[in-house]
Parts: structure tokens; C-alpha cells; sequence
């Protein structure tokens, strides 16, 4: 801001009228959407407490849910086999596409356009509409939620990686082409090997996102664990619903701290 | 007279010394090939596992060939009006806005309490914990969960978002306020400056950007989401159409209707959150 001030009354008087026009704003989009929505905020809000109360009192696990506790661990190893599988083999081909595409290491304009294009519309098709999509096609199996992950996956890692390829020091490249490296030799021990690591820690981060999408995923295409909670939940069994919630969440925050000791490791 | 008739002197041969290696595969090196190599192992494992459900897996590429060129070549409206379908996109947008806008003002209060500069260490610990809990529980099973003490519909999607908003925004908020230097906090506590003036004239003007910035990601997140429990949880948005047209009419041109439709508007959301940053970078170099 370039204005000058002639007093600190005048300056003080600009920021309040600057806070006030902000704050108006943001009440009128505030009730303009709790208007569309068709939301009551104090009827909602005073129901929080009697609802968390419920949640405690009902899903808590009892003994008869332990009963089932063999099948959701199955069903939660499944989804965290697809939730890693999907990332691992999209990593594959985004690492291809990214190298195609970062503006260092691309062929030529036209591909790098093209694979920019393509990544932002995998990436902006919600994972919902990709479970619809692929439901019909592939049916109720694992391959469904696999490649809605992998579709997802794909779109945001090539944007992932293009970017750490590009944020590399383009001197050291400069200087291996200098010495007569050619193009796959740059690829391969020049920017591969420095990428690595950053590359790793992108991908454990999209393994513990695909993890949690992968519940929802599961719940539309009635695979995995999110299947199993649908149904536990839609019979009324709440209590074996609530043992599947905990056990998500604490497989979630498990693969949280791994993930950050393994960045730790490698960085 | 010079005689040699000294011994054959010792030749002292040059040796060169024991060429020692250095190794290029550092202990970092060495554990990420090892995480690697075990991530691939589980993919190959679970790729050859995989539930296919005895699927022609020719076929159903072919298919899925042909319902990606209805989608994209032949959208339509299908059963639903236009007017409704805006009106539901319109929705889920407002669902995305009150969510975050809502979000975000608890997180910051919540934030204040868990940043460790800021309050004491047993309170920003527990704080931290329970809010890595929500975190780790997905947006979706919240929103179910509410809709069981509220009712399907729009209040349990608003809570629902609404609570996994702010266990995500806290850590962002914490983070950022975290990063504000210790000095300043010392030098306003010492000359008597009180516990929300600190927070509201001093920490909240220096980290506006990064607040600002992490809100915008978490409105692109609940936007997302927001189509998700409408799928799900039946919230009245786009997503309950999606999901509709998706597997009960199977009408793939109205499928494709509605991603052109997410499409658009997660480009402008993309365009916004590009001019907002530019903006905001300028003012603060």
C-alpha cells in the first residue's frame, strides 16, 4: 500500500472501514449460503453436544462387535492394500508424464501443454464422479476403487512431481549437458536421483490421502471397508460401525507417524 | 675411486596407497531404496490379490470406452432440468463456503489454544491429539455420523464438514502462529500488552497470508467434499444428482453433464486462488 497518511487518526480510521467492508462481506456470503443451504445455525449448533453425547454412548465398541473384528480387519488390510497399490503404480506413470512435462525436461512445448491439460482435468474430476463412472464398467470389485484412486493419484502426482522437477538448480543440469551428457543420462543420474527423496515424501503423503478416500470410495462402489461400514451402519449395528471408525483412525494416524519418521529418514 | 660396493640399495617402490571407496549410497539413500522396494512389493502383492470379481477386463475397458465417449462427446441433462441442476451446483458451492467460512472461525480460536507460544504445553499437546484424531477419521463417516442425531440432510453435511474443517485448519493455524519469532511475544508481554491484543495486533496482521492461503486450500477440499456427501449422505446438492444419474438411471450424458459442470467450477476456484496469492504476495515483499 502506497498511500500516504497524513495522520495516525486517518490511518486508523482506513483500517477500521477496511475490517468493517471485509467483515460485511463475509456475513453476507455467510447468510446468503445459510440461506441456500437451508441450514439454522443456532438449531444445528445446539445440537452438537447431544449429538457427541449420543456418539459416545452408542459407538462404543461391546463385545459383540470384537465378534466381527476378523472381518474388518480384513476388509481394512484390503482397503489399505488398494489405497497403496493405486498410489504406487500411479506414481509410475505421473513420473513419466512429469518428465515429459516439467518445462527442464520436456521434448517440446506441445507435449508439455498437453500433459498439463490432462493432469488438471484427472485431477479436477471429483473422486466421486470417477467411482460412478467406474462402478458401471468394472462392478463391485476392487478394481473399481483402484482405479478411481489411480485416476486421482495420477492427476495430482504428475503436478507434484512437474514441480519438484522444476524447482531443481537448473545449473547442475546446464553442467552435466556441458559435459556431454545426453538426454536420458540427465534424466536418469542428473535429476532422478536429486528428486528422490522429495518425490518419496509425495508419495507417502497421496498413500495416507488415497487411505481416507478410499472409505468413501468404498462406500459408493460397496467395496472394502467402507462397504462393511455402510452396511454395519445402515443394519443399526452402531456399535461395530464405531469400531470401524476407531480402527480407521488409528491406522490413519499410524501411517501419519510412520510416514513423517520415514521423511525424517530420508531427507 | 668410486666403487659401488655398497648392497644393492632398497628400491623404495611408490605403493600407491589402499584406494579407499566412497560409497554414494548414503544411510538416507540406503532407507529410501528399502521404502521403495517394500512399496513395490506390496503393489506387486496386491495387484496379483486383487478381487476382480471375475471381470473380463478387455470388456470392461470397452465399456468404459464407450461411457467415457457419452460422458465427455454427448452430455446432456438427462431427467433433471437445468434449473435444477444449477441450483444444485449453486447449493453445493454455498455447502463449500459456509463449511469453511465456519470452519475457520473456530479453528482460529481453537488454534490460539494449540500453538505453543502462546499457552501452556498441556493444553497445546492435548489440543493437538484430539484434533488429529478427527482428522484422522474421514469427512464422510462424520457427516453420516451427524446424520443419525440430526436427520439426512443439510444440517448434518454443514456439521460434519464443518467439524473435520476445523481439526484440519487448527494445525494449519498453529502452525502458522507457531512460526511467529518469540521475541515479539516477549517484548509485547513486557511491556504490559494483554493476552488478545497480542494475538489480534501483532500475530494475526503477520501471518493474514498464510491463513488466507491454507483457507483457500481447505475451501477447494470442502468443495470437494461437499459432492461427496451429497453422493453419500443424500445432502441435497450435486453430488445426490451425480450420484442419481450415476447408479440409478445409468444416464452417462447427464454424468458427464455434471463433471463439465465441477469442471468449471474448480477452474474458477483455481483462477481465484491463483489472483488471491499473486495478490497477497505483492503486498507482503
Amino acid at each position: 500500500m502506497k498511500t500516504n497518511y497524513h495522520s495516525p487518526q486517518q490511518f486508523f480510521r482506513q483500517r477500521r472501514l477496511r475490517l468493517f467492508t471485509v467483515l460485511v462481506i463475509l456475513l453476507g456470503i455467510y447468510f446468503t449460503s445459510m440461506a441456500l443451504v437451508n441450514f439454522q445455525t443456532w438449531n444445528s449448533i445446539t445440537k452438537i453436544p447431544a449429538g457427541l453425547i449420543w456418539l459416545f454412548h452408542n459407538f462404543i465398541p461391546t463385545e459383540r462387535s470384537i465378534s466381527s473384528l476378523g472381518q474388518i480387519l480384513y476388509q481394512l488390510w484390503r482397503t489399505l492394500l488398494v489405497s497403496i497399490s493405486s498410489t504406487v503404480v500411479a506414481s509410475l506413470f505421473s513420473l513419466v508424464f512429469a518428465i515429459l512435462g516439467a518445462k527442464t525436461t520436456t521434448p517440446n512445448e506441445a507435449v508439455r501443454l498437453i500433459v498439463r491439460f490432462g493432469a488438471s482435468l484427472l485431477r479436477n474430476i471429483p473422486v466421486v464422479a470417477w467411482a460412478m463412472i467406474l462402478l458401471f464398467s468394472f462392478k463391485q470389485s476392487d478394481f473399481t476403487g483402484f482405479l478411481a484412486l489411480f485416476f486421482m493419484t495420477l492427476g495430482y502426482l504428475t503436478r507434484a512431481f512437474t514441480e519438484t522437477i522444476e524447482d531443481l538448480d537448473a545449473e547442475k543440469l546446464q553442467a552435466l549437458q556441458a559435459v556431454g551428457a545426453n538426454y536420458f543420462q540427465c534424466v536418469f543420474c542428473g535429476i532422478l536421483p536429486e528428486a528422490a527423496s522429495t518425490m518419496t515424501s509425495w508419495v507417502l503423503y497421496m498413500i495416507e490421502n488415497n487411505l481416507r478416500d478410499a472409505t468413501l470410495v468404498g462406500l459408493l462402489t460397496g467395496t472394502g471397508v467402507g462397504f462393511l461400514f455402510d452396511f454395519y451402519f445402515k443394519s443399526f449395528r452402531y456399535d461395530a460401525a464405531g469400531l470401524i471408525v476407531l480402527l480407521i483412525a488409528v491406522l490413519v494416524i499410524v501411517l501419519e507417524l510412520t510416514s513423517t519418521q520415514i521423511r525424517r529418514a530420508i531427507a | 675411486m668410486m666403487e659401488n660396493s655398497q648392497p644393492k640399495p632398497n628400491i623404495i617402490q611408490p605403493s600407491a596407497p589402499q584406494p579407499k571407496r566412497v560409497s554414494l549410497v548414503t544411510r538416507p539413500r540406503k532407507i529410501l531404496r528399502g521404502v521403495l522396494l517394500g512399496l513395490l512389493l506390496i503393489t506387486i502383492y496386491s495387484l496379483a490379490t486383487l478381487n476382480n470379481a471375475n471381470l473380463n477386463l478387455a470388456e470392461a475397458f470397452h465399456s468404459l470406452g464407450v461411457n467415457l465417449s457419452a460422458m465427455f462427446l454427448h452430455p446432456s441433462v438427462g431427467q433433471d432440468s437445468w434449473q435444477l441442476l444449477l441450483r444444485a451446483l449453486v447449493t453445493s458451492v454455498s455447502l463449500a463456503l459456509l463449511t469453511t467460512l465456519l470452519g475457520a472461525l473456530i479453528a482460529f480460536f481453537i488454534a490460539v489454544g494449540a500453538a505453543r507460544n502462546l499457552s501452556p504445553a498441556w493444553l497445546a499437546t492435548s489440543i493437538k491429539a484430539v484434533m488429529a484424531f478427527i482428522r484422522a477419521i474421514p469427512t464422510i463417516l462424520w457427516v453420516l455420523i451427524y446424520s443419525v442425531v440430526m436427520g439426512l440432510g443439510a444440517s448434518a453435511a454443514v456439521v460434519g464438514l464443518t467439524f473435520h474443517s476445523v481439526a484440519y485448519l487448527v494445525k494449519a493455524y498453529s502452525e502458522s502462529i507457531e512460526e511467529t519469532p518469540q521475541d515479539t511475544i516477549e517484548a509485547l508481554k513486557a511491556s504490559g500488552v494483554g493476552f488478545w491484543p497480542i494475538v489480534f495486533q501483532a500475530i494475526l496482521p503477520s501471518i493474514v497470508p498464510a491463513l488466507l492461503s491454507w483457507t483457500f486450500i481447505r475451501f477447494e477440499i470442502n468443495f470437494a467434499n461437499a459432492v461427496a456427501v451429497g453422493a453419500a449422505a443424500g445432502a441435497d446438492d450435486i453430488g445426490y444428482f451425480l450420484f442419481m444419474a450415476g447408479s440409478f438411471y445409468f444416464n452417462f450424458h447427464e454424468v458427464g453433464l455434471i463433471v463439465y459442470l465441477l469442471l468449471g467450477v474448480a477452474i474458477i476456484l483455481e483462477l481465484i486462488s491463483m489472483k488471491l496469492r499473486g495478490h497477497y504476495l505483492k503486498q507482503t515483499n
